[in-house]
């Protein structure tokens, strides 16, 4: 297959499950008695019309990030299913700590600090799953998902408890000031969050991509046992991994209660990492590709939510949507796999190729 | 019509995989009491003939014809039920479980398991073949003869009259083989029809009352018992060997032949392992107090049934095992558990058995394959990143001087031949600076033609002042490529054979068989 | 601590043991197969939603019972048709489960009694006459349904078949090592498709339990991660069925001094409570972690060779 084919090819992959799940989705809303064109019609309006499009973009910017975080993870076969209890965590340990770290830092290293540590509790926790499965090779997909629950059950403990707001008898944490949330990109509403979000995208892109890490990586996905006898330091590169992918999603908790909410409250879960998860498939794990496909479970979302409840449907559709794409995908890719040269784009792990 | 006295019948047996025809209009008639050596290099269609045989694939064209009956197999229960029972190459025992659930699973039973009867027949069959095994022991907890006592008991468990053997020797002592024979022939004598399925010529000469050759999926020759009992064996093998290889016997390797090793100087030996005992990370045979030396070079071959603690002694020398005892010198440097990023470095090199497994990387491009073990490495990647002009450039250049045939650099490493896969492994550890390289089975599975390029690297790079360690379980191999050999026999080495003497083989084989206890 | 305390802590303990249990058993069978079903919050939503609907509107828990386990059944042939069949990763469509089943059954619970917000009442228990005479056991088992001796007749019934019929043989050799089974003519894909489906259908029996016996109502993402649990409690049970119940009562048990630490003077957060079993985990597997390493390897893995591994291979 020529390479534009070949373009062409992974395009047409891409869309349609995203198609067939909207249209799966429109089935739903019309079982419910619902519009379909008119909810879509919504979506559409309410998160790129007006004021829309800025908080789609905000949206973004935890989505890119834990977009990153899965994707260096996955590409070394490393299934870190930690995300939810990271992100909760170390969102409520720097919606915790911000009234106080900005009372004695100046606003620029108040900020970088509350960054750094939201990425270190990211970090700290992934190394619970990487150090069993480095050391004693223990199934990384349990551990990683009891670090999450434990985790998340730690930030409702740290919400209700030390960072409680004394004065509010809800147990949330104590909202930032303003002036201390991360300002707009001049002209906007849109916080410079999204930013950094997106400098890290291309940052990782030419990491994994480019770089001997980003070979190792491959290499260490593709082919373990290769990985170890080519002298990659299996134990460290998944330790490595593993670290990488919990920073950038502690990142994501930092970003959000920074640039976006100020607080955080308990038994709040948006569930980012789960939704997420097949859109970065369907990126085929690629960063840059990740981008169109996070904008567009942006604008789902974001207008989704808006658009949900002018129909009076719970918001709860959209994850029916995104379990949609990825069963979607999944068949998708099969079907095309066996009838193109035999394999599929997918990365190793979603299939093994079909044999022609 | 096929007259009954032919218990299996194959007539234009065709199929296809992709570009490769790996059989094409085979006909072949075995006849019950008889032992049927199919004879063939790897590569000539036998094991695909022996799986349509088995029910695990079915011919694209043909016809199978057991007793008389034309048969369709769907699958290896039907195989079975038309008492054909087969013995493969590759265990096809579940190490996880014991002897017991693995016969039961044999028997395919109901609902109801029948675990009396099966034990009884369990102690019933494996007397035959030897000691009774235990039916409660895992079967990972068995040696390998128990092992290949188990396939036979396996195979027969269903009383077939026609009994198929794929390469049986491949694991055994020569005084392993010969029992094996012998009740091979004592089965013939009961009316089974055995199959022997075999590249070794000696072999079918030993024991076959026909030969069938095979060569590039076809029909090549036939010989009957008249002419096998009537031709000398010395006329014989020739004119076998010309219709296995197509007019063309196996090509001498290339390359400069080798000074006698008595003329060179040693001087101070390279590689020096020092009374080392260590294991293999898969919990396969581990060795004992092993000492051997290598010089520049020269080529030590080490000789041995395969599972005698090659994969250990490897792993040991070239890998990232760590060792239990003793010491591994290698340029006067202890090189015992260092990682093996730095054994590279110093110019010791590993050419694993397991080439698809762990040798490559089947989804990466050739090119980055063959760079696998420098990643990171200037001047492919400076400053962490990859410099894609000189990757490539490397590549070609390894590409044009190994041969390897790849429709391009960027071509995934995994959709080239067996043959191929192994010169981007020696392409790999071969160049840049290696002093020392490991080779282990290194022409397992592989053409006559590849084999003969891979021993011509071999002699080119020995003569250019490297050295050889060589792992196989191919004698022939060894004696035509090594300077001395070591025996290695349950985990130890028991001997050392000059490979020029004239005994060499004799005395290799000796010392296997003392060496070994099944 | 008097009688009457005891048996209701029994009786919690039992509450919360038992949908846990069911779950498990299923699980079990599917990783004896080799698949790793990791969507079974999703499979026991989806039970418990429909149980609930269907009890709700019939009046008959019986009738509950069976939706329940078909609409479980229904949800998990995705993972029998997508991961088993047409070789996808069975952790991607696990998760995939999960969001469908959380996803679907907040929605329709949504639609249809968000606003109602109805309970049921408790089923009815199983006499057991004189045997209650037995202290604190006694009234305790008197209150339990009849779904509760089911699930251990169903734990005897799925430990015989697994280790003491032909079926179970090849199912466990599916995960022990799919080639052989091939070579001797077992069907690897039929075994783990019937694994699937039964796992599904107890994932979808816990999730009944929970909601028509445990809670009594459905509450959008009531299991709380019991179905992440599940899969543990099968993983550490290894095949083992009597393991597997033992674990879940210790859970149970868990579950249910938490609760009764909470009434009394001790200060125990909600939070500590659902923390706990999880970090129980973690703790139990770094164990065994450091216990293999330690003790080199073992010839019997604890989790079946094939486990995860879609089959056949073709690479």
């Amino acid at each position: 297959m020529s390479a534009p084919a070949r373009a062409l090819d992974v395009l047409a992959r891409t869309v349609a499950p995203l198609v067939l799940a909207i249209l799966g989705s429109a089935v739903v809303l019309l079982a419910l008695g619902a519009n379909p064109w008119a909810f879509y019609a919504d979506v559409l309006r309410f998160s790129l019309t007006g004021e829309g499009w800025q908080q789609t973009l905000t949206a973004m910017a935890p989505l890119l990030l834990i977009s990153l975080g899965l994707i260096v993870s996955f590409r070394a076969q490393l299934w870190n299913l930690g995300y939810g209890g990271t992100y909760l965590l170390s969102a409520a340990v720097v919606a915790g700590v911000a009234p106080a770290v900005f009372a004695f830092l100046p606003y620029g290293a108040a900020t970088l600090l509350l960054l750094v540590l939201a990425a270190g509790v990211g970090l700290i926790l992934a190394l619970i799953p990487a150090s069993l499965k480095a050391w004693f090779g223990t199934n990384e997909v349990i551990t990683s998902l009891m670090t999450s629950f434990v985790a998340a059950s730690l930030a409702n403990l740290l919400v209700k408890g030390p960072f409680q707001d004394p004065s509010v008898s809800v147990p949330q944490t104590r909202v930032l000031d303003l002036e201390f949330m991360l300002a707009y990109v001049p002209g906007t509403r849109v916080h410079l969050g999204v930013v950094l979000a997106f400098a890290l995208v291309i940052l990782m892109h030419v990491m994994l991509t480019r770089s001997s890490f980003g070979t190792r990586i491959d290499v260490l996905g593709l082919n373990p046992r290769a990985a170890a006898h080519a002298g990659i330091h299996v134990p460290r590169m998944t330790v490595a991994v593993f670290v990488v992918s919990g920073a950038l999603i502690g990142l994501a908790g930092a970003i959000d209660m920074l640039g976006l909410w100020g607080y955080m409250r308990t038994d709040w879960n948006p569930g980012y990492g789960d939704k997420i998860l097949p859109f970065v498939f369907l990126a085929r794990l690629n960063p840059l590709g990740s981008v169109p496909l996070v904008g567009v479970y942006a604008v789902l979302a974001t207008g989704g939510t808006l658009a949900a409840q002018r129909a009076g449907i719970s918001v709860d559709l959209l994850t029916l949507l995104v379990a949609l794409v990825l069963f979607f995908m999944v068949i998708v890719e099969y079907l095309a796999a066996r009838h193109s040269v035999g394999r599929s784009y997918l990365p190793r792990g979603i299939f093994k190729a079909v044999r022609a | 019509m096929t007259a009954p006295e032919i218990a299996l019948h194959l007539r234009g047996i065709e199929k296809r995989f992709g570009a490769v025809q790996a059989n094409a209009g085979i006909d072949l008639d075995v006849r019950p009491g008889e032992i049927h050596c199919l004879l063939g290099e790897n590569g000539a269609g036998k094991s695909t003939l022996i799986s349509m045989l088995a029910g695990q694939q079915r011919p694209d064209a043909g016809e199978i014809v057991v007793g008389g009956r034309t048969v369709r197999f769907t699958s290896p229960t039907d195989s079975r039920r038309a008492r054909i029972g087969v013995v493969f190459q590759h265990s096809m025992l579940i190490p996880t479980m014991t002897v017991h659930e693995n016969m039961l699973l044999a028997a395919m039973p109901g609902v109801r398991l029948h675990r009396q009867a099966a034990e009884d027949r369990l102690t019933e069959l494996s007397s035959v073949f030897g000691e009774p095994i235990n039916p409660a022991r895992l079967v990972a907890e068995l040696s390998l003869g128990e092992r290949q006592q188990l396939e036979l008991v396996r195979a027969l468990w269903a009383e077939p009259r026609i009994l198929v053997l794929d390469e049986p020797t491949s694991m055994l002592t020569p005084a392993g083989a010969a029992a094996l024979f012998q009740r091979l022939q004592d089965l013939a004598k009961t009316g089974v029809a055995v199959i022997l399925v075999t590249h070794k010529i000696d072999e079918a000469l030993a024991l076959g009352d026909r030969i069938t050759v095979l060569r590039s999926g076809e029909v090549a020759a036939r010989f009957g018992p008249s002419e096998l009992a009537e031709v000398p064996p010395a006329e014989l093998r020739p004119r076998i060997l010309d219709r296995m290889f197509g007019g063309t016997a196996p090509k001498r390797a290339s390359g400069p032949p080798p000074r006698p090793f008595e003329d060179r100087a040693p001087g101070r030996p390279l590689l020096a392992l020092e009374r080392v005992s260590s294991s293999d990370r898969h919990g396969g045979m581990p060795i004992f107090d092993v000492s051997l030396q290598v010089h520049a070079g020269e080529v030590v071959g080490v000789a041995g049934i395969d599972g005698h603690g090659q994969l250990a002694l490897a792993e040991a020398i070239a890998g990232s095992r760590g060792i239990a005892g003793g010491r591994v010198i290698f340029d006067g440097r202890d090189v015992g558990g260092m990682p093996i990023r730095r054994k590279q470095r110093l110019g010791l090199r590993y050419v694993t058995d397991d080439r698809l497994g762990e040798g490559i990387v089947g989804q990466l491009s050739v090119a980055l394959n063959l760079l696998l073990k420098r990643i990171g490495q200037p001047p492919f990647w400076r400053f962490g990143r990859m410099n894609r002009a000189e990757v490539e450039h490397e590549a070609q250049e390894l590409i044009r001087r190994f041969d390897i045939r790849t429709p391009s650099a960027r071509a995934p490493a995994g959709h080239l031949s067996g043959g191929n896969v192994q010169k981007i492994l020696l392409a790999r550890e071969l160049a840049h600076d290696a002093r020392l390289v490991v080779l282990n089975k290194p022409s397992y599975g592989l053409d006559a033609a590849t084999v003969s390029r891979v021993h011509g690297e071999v002699r080119r790079f020995v003569s250019r002042g490297g050295a050889c360690l060589m792992l196989s379980t191919d004698l022939d191999e060894l004696l035509e490529i090594a300077d001395r050999i070591a025996v290695l026999a349950q985990g130890r080495i028991v001997g050392w054979v000059l490979a020029r003497s004239s005994d060499a083989a004799a005395r290799v084989s000796e010392l296997m068989t003392a060496g070994g206890q099944q | 601590m008097n009688e009457a305390m005891l048996t209701a802590f029994v009786v919690a303990a039992l509450a919360a043991a038992m949908p846990l249990l069911l779950t498990a058993i299923g699980e079990t069978v599917g990783e004896q197969s080799g698949v790793l079903n990791i969507g079974l919050e999703g499979l026991m939503l989806v039970g418990a939603y429909a149980s609930f609907a269907v009890t709700l509107a019939s009046g008959s828990f019986t009738l509950g019972f069976l939706c329940g386990a078909v609409a479980g059944a229904a949800l998990s042939s995705l993972m029998a048709l997508l991961a088993v069949r047409l070789r996808a990763s069975q952790i991607v469509v696990g998760i995939g489960l999960t969001l469908a089943g959380t996803g679907l059954t907040s929605m329709l619970y949504d639609a249809s009694y968000a606003d109602t917000r109805p309970h049921l009442p408790p089923p009815t228990p199983v006499p057991i006459g004189p045997l209650d005479a037995i202290p604190v056991l006694g009234p305790a088992l008197s209150t339990q349904p009849t779904a509760f001796y089911l699930t251990w007749v169903m734990l005897g019934f799925a430990s015989l078949w697994l280790h003491h019929t032909g079926p179970g043989l090849r199912l466990r050799a599916a995960g022990q090592r799919p080639e052989a089974l091939a070579a001797v003519g077992g069907r690897v894909l039929r075994l783990r498709v019937g694994a699937v489906l039964f796992g599904g259908a107890t994932a979808g029996l816990g999730g009944t339990y929970l909601a028509l016996v445990s809670a009594g109502t459905f509450t959008p993402g009531m299991t709380h991660g019991l179905g992440f649990l599940a899969i543990v409690v099968a993983m550490l049970g290894r095949g083992r069925m009597l393991a597997v119940g033992g674990i879940a009562l210790v859970y149970g048990i868990f579950v249910a001094i938490g609760t009764a630490l909470q009434l009394t003077t001790i200060e125990l957060s909600n939070d500590v409570i659902t923390m706990a079993p999880f970090v129980v985990v973690l703790i139990v597997l770094a164990a065994i972690g450091l216990k293999r390493t330690r003790g080199g390897q073992e010839a019997r893995p604890a989790l079946p060779p094939a486990l995860a591994t879609p089959y056949p291979p073709g690479d």
